[in-house]
Formats: structure tokens, C-alpha cells, sequence
């Protein structure tokens, strides 16, 4: 007989069968609605109860007979056809507030486009040399502060006419961030980048392209949206004196004609464009520079 | 005369009228295929005679020349393993090692074999199933990978490692260790490691280059490590070779060359 005695593999205990008590569902807290509605409702009914609030303090504050500003009310009565038409057109002068938005847009986009383009060069040489920066650093910081409509004289001066002197004073407001963001982008540019570029042997093109433009993009989009911003602002003042089709020259006339409500919903219609392309700056900048702010 | 020779060479950093003498007269010949590690303490300027032999940095006095060719730039015939790895965070993998290959060898290659290049260089580092992910995606270890196959991907004549494997956990490291002597043994490259880790040094190398404290630091001594390759980290670690050559770089970093903190 062996006098090991062999271990028997226990076997394991009979579980307790488990007894599965359903809890009380726990009532929910408002409505039930789907996430994306909730969503829906988290996001536009605060400011859509702040707008309300605002109307109707507005109407109270100026229902008084002899008050110098329109109730929303009358701003409807009047101007309703500015808000539903946007792009009627019933002659060279009357048009609708769309056409004239967009006519605004498009001389923003040759003065923002230009400023875009030669401000990232600018600033790209700016931010690689530190002589030129020394140099002209201060100048810029001086030239950026210079409102838009100071320029407005010189470049009525320089183009003797209205349409690229506007266009000018966008570009020449809107250059400055763009230059000034860019140019410490490029600075801030790693040295293991420029290593890298260097090991390789690009040459400048292929190391603005490939290099700089990507490495420095959020810093580049962050002055990209703060100009686009500014050339909103000047576009508006300065058709207001330059004249034309436009919507900053459309307040002038409503002014002149006495029609407030006109010049009301005008207003709204700039702010609401500016929001856009602030917005849309800053939706490109994203899909653009995705990957690049992660190291 | 070596493949590569630094012969004479002194570096001297001048900030306006501070001058700071980093390396003193360096000598060291390197052969084709050989690995050498270069080992001394923070501080002491080995980071600096990397970057004098890749080009980035220019020598104060003497001369460095690789393959018969005086070094004056930077070239991708000495690429550079950063210790940070200095990918493109916004290219994915694959086109990180493409920016160096279509750089490299445009015209010598043409695109279908240019892509073979990139894919078979991932495939050295095993990476191959990353190509299409960007550097933010994968882990530390993953992006020294692909640094080491971009910096490959050049063919360069000298693999120059700064510091390569320094901010990894040591499981990771030792992988990629026996990633490089395995991409050693089949290539044939020759090697510079910069390391402050006395086992990689020996493991790896062929003869390890040992820098006195700055500054004007130089080459205090240089030991060969007989060991046969294919070397293995677990049978290595109790041999009396590799024991003593272990002993020897401790003994001189610790007993000779004691790492002096206030000393700049």
C-alpha cells in the first residue's frame, strides 16, 4: 500500500442558486427625451428664454408714445419683409439684405484673403529671423494699433477709388494678427523638427510646406480668427463711408431715410454673419490642424 | 584610418562674451559595421559630440570626416535617432518615413519601389501594422520604432542614437534593445550610442566610449566588449566578460569620474 494518499480534487461546492430581484426603476428626472434632443434643448433654450426676456423688456421699455427707438413689434410691422426676403431684388438700390451680406463677404474675402496669404509669409520669415523680428516687431505693434478706418483717407488716397481702398482697410486691419500669431508660431517651432528638416536636407520651400505651416498651423488659425474677426468689423464702418452696395452702407442709408427698424434687423444680420465666420475660421482651423496639436 | 575619424576635435559654445568649452580634443576612429556606445554623466557633452558628428553642430577646432568626406551639414548619411523620437505628429507613420525616403531617393527610386522601401523599413521595427496611424495614437516605444525605421530608411553610412531608449519603462526598452542588435546583426550598420544606462552600453556595443565630467570634457578610456553576437541579455548577465567590462565602466564613472553636482 502506497502510504501516499492521494489528494482528491474537492469538488466544487453546489453554488446557491441566485435569486435575481428586479429593483424599482428609479423614476426619471424630467422628460425622457433622446439624447439628441436633450441635447437640443440643453444648448438653444437658455439663450432662447434670455432673447424672449430681452424682447419683451425692449417692448416694454419703448411702447411709450414718443419714444426715440421702434418696438420689436413695430421692427416687425416694418422691416418683416428684410427677414423673410433676404434676396429680393426690385432695383440696382433695393435689394435684399442677402445680396448685400454677400457683396460685404466678398470684399472682405479679397482683403481677408490677402491678408491671410501675404501675413503667414510675413510672419513665417518674421518668427525664423530674429534680426527681422527685432527690427520690425515694434513697427507692427505700433501699425496694429491704428483703427481701421484711420487708414481709410490714406488708401481713398492711394487707389482714388472705393472699392479697393475697402478693400485695403480690411487687409490692412486684418494683417497684423496674422503676422504677429504666425511669427510666434514659427518660434515656437521644436528645435527636433528643424533637426529633423535639417538631417534631411529640405530646402526652405519644402521646410515652409512641410515643416512650418503644419507645426505652426493653431498658432496660425488662432491669428487667422482673430483677423477675420477684425475685417467683419472694418468692412461694415468702412462702406459706411465709401458707399455702394453693402451692408455697412445699407445702415448709412437707413440712417439718412429714418428707417430705424431697417437699421435694427441690419444689425442682427451683421452679428449673425460675424458669428458664422468666426465659427467657420475656427471649424477649418480644427479639421486642419487635427493631429498637429498632439505630440 | 577609420570609416569614421574625429580627429582633434574641441567645441566651444560662445554666448556673447561667456565661452563655455564643452569638448576638449576628442579622438576616436570608428570602423565600418562597428557599434560603439558613448557613456558619461549628464552634463559631460556626449549629446554634443553626437550632434558634431551628425552635422548640427559645428566643431570649434579639428575635423570630423566619415567615409573619406570632411562632415561640414547635416545629411541623411548620418541619421539621427532622437531621444524624444521628433516624428511629424501631424503625418501618420507611414508618411513620416516617407518625408525622409521621397527626400533620400527621389530619382534613384522609383514610386512603386519607394513604397516597397518604406513598408520593408517598418517591417525591420515591426511597425508595418501602424503605418496608417498617426504618432499621438501609439505608444512611446511604438514611435522610437518608427523613428529608428525613418532614420534607417536613409541608409545612412552612421546610425547616430541620442539617448535613445532614455524616456522608456525598462520592459520597453529592452525590446527595442534587441530591436537594434537585431537590425545590427542584419544590416551591418555602423552605430553611435549615446546612453547613460551602463548594461545598454555594454550589451550593445562593440567598444564603449567613456567621457570625463565637463567641462572640457573628453575621452577618458575606451573598452572593448568581447563578447560573441548574437549576444542575449539573460545568458550575458552572468557572463564573466560581461561582468567585467560592466565593472569597468562602473568603476570609472563612479570611482574616477564622480558626477560633481555643483560643478556646471
Amino acid at each position: 500500500m502506497s502510504a501516499v494518499t492521494q489528494m482528491k480534487p474537492q469538488a466544487p461546492a453546489p453554488k446557491a442558486s441566485a435569486t435575481i430581484s428586479t429593483l424599482p426603476e428609479r423614476p426619471r428626472k424630467g422628460l425622457a427625451l433622446p439624447g439628441w434632443a436633450n441635447s437640443l434643448a440643453v444648448n438653444t433654450l437658455p439663450p432662447l428664454v434670455v432673447v424672449l426676456v430681452i424682447l419683451a423688456v425692449w417692448q416694454i421699455a419703448f411702447s411709450a408714445p414718443g419714444s426715440n427707438l421702434p418696438t420689436p413689434t413695430t421692427v416687425w410691422a416694418e422691416s418683416s419683409d428684410l427677414i423673410l426676403e433676404p434676396f429680393y431684388v426690385y432695383g440696382s438700390q433695393d435689394i435684399g439684405l442677402g445680396w448685400r451680406v454677400l457683396t460685404s463677404l466678398e470684399r472682405v474675402a479679397y482683403g481677408f484673403g490677402f491678408a491671410a496669404l501675404i501675413g503667414i509669409v510675413v510672419g513665417a520669415v518674421i518668427g525664423q529671423s530674429v534680426w527681422m523680428m527685432r527690427g520690425l516687431d515694434p513697427i507692427f505693434q505700433v501699425l496694429r494699433t491704428v483703427p481701421p478706418l484711420a487708414w481709410l483717407p490714406i488708401s481713398l488716397a492711394a487707389f482714388m477709388d472705393s472699392r479697393p481702398s475697402a478693400i485695403f482697410v480690411i487687409f490692412i486691419t486684418a494683417i497684423w494678427p496674422v503676422i504677429i500669431n504666425t511669427a510666434a508660431g514659427v518660434r515656437n517651432i521644436p528645435q527636433d523638427y528643424r533637426n529633423v528638416a535639417q538631417v534631411l536636407r529640405l530646402n526652405h520651400i519644402e521646410f515652409f510646406f512641410k515643416i512650418m505651416v503644419p507645426a505652426a498651423a493653431p498658432y496660425i488659425f488662432s491669428g487667422l480668427r482673430i483677423g477675420v474677426g477684425l475685417s467683419w468689423l472694418a468692412i461694415v464702418a468702412a462702406e459706411m463711408l465709401t458707399g455702394g452696395v453693402g451692408i455697412g452702407f445699407f445702415i448709412w442709408d437707413a440712417w439718412n431715410s429714418s428707417r430705424l427698424t431697417d437699421i435694427i434687423v441690419a444689425l442682427v444680420y451683421i452679428g449673425v454673419v460675424g458669428l458664422l465666420l468666426d465659427k467657420l475660421v475656427g471649424f477649418i482651423g480644427r479639421v486642419v490642424t487635427r493631429g498637429t496639436s498632439e505630440a | 584610418m577609420g570609416y569614421l575619424n574625429i580627429s582633434h576635435v574641441d567645441k566651444t559654445f560662445v554666448t556673447g562674451s561667456k565661452r563655455a568649452e564643452v569638448l576638449r580634443d576628442i579622438r576616436l576612429d570608428i570602423a565600418q559595421g562597428e557599434f560603439v556606445s558613448i557613456i558619461g554623466h549628464s552634463g559631460c557633452g556626449k549629446s554634443t559630440l553626437l550632434n558634431l558628428i551628425a552635422g548640427l553642430t559645428d566643431v570649434t577646432k579639428g575635423g570630423i570626416k566619415l567615409d573619406g568626406f570632411e562632415v561640414k551639414a547635416p545629411g541623411p548619411d548620418r541619421a539621427v535617432v532622437f531621444q524624444n523620437h521628433s516624428l511629424l505628429p501631424w503625418l501618420t507613420v507611414y508618411d513620416n518615413v516617407k518625408l525622409a525616403v521621397e527626400k533620400v531617393f527621389r530619382g534613384v527610386k522609383n514610386k512603386a519601389e519607394r513604397h516597397e522601401w518604406i513598408l520593408h523599413n517598418l517591417d525591420l521595427v515591426q511597425m508595418r501594422h501602424a503605418a496608417d496611424k498617426r504618432p499621438g495614437e501609439i505608444s512611446g516605444g511604438m514611435r522610437q520604432r518608427v523613428g529608428i525605421a525613418r532614420a534607417l530608411a536613409m541608409e545612412p553610412k552612421v546610425l547616430l542614437l541620442d539617448e535613445p531608449f532614455g524616456a522608456l519603462d525598462a520592459l520597453t526598452r529592452a525590446h527595442l534593445q534587441d530591436a537594434v542588435m537585431d537590425i545590427h546583426a542584419r544590416l551591418g550598420n555602423t552605430m553611435i550610442m549615446i546612453t547613460h544606462d551602463v548594461d545598454e552600453a555594454v550589451l550593445l556595443a562593440d567598444r564603449i566610449v567613456m567621457m570625463t565630467n565637463g567641462p572640457a570634457a573628453t575621452i577618458g578610456e575606451v573598452l572593448d566588449v568581447n563578447l560573441p553576437r548574437p549576444r542575449e541579455r539573460i545568458s550575458a548577465a552572468t557572463d564573466p566578460t560581461y561582468l567585467k567590462a560592466r565593472q569597468a565602466v562602473l568603476r570609472f564613472l563612479y570611482e574616477r569620474h564622480r558626477f560633481v553636482e555643483a560643478a556646471e
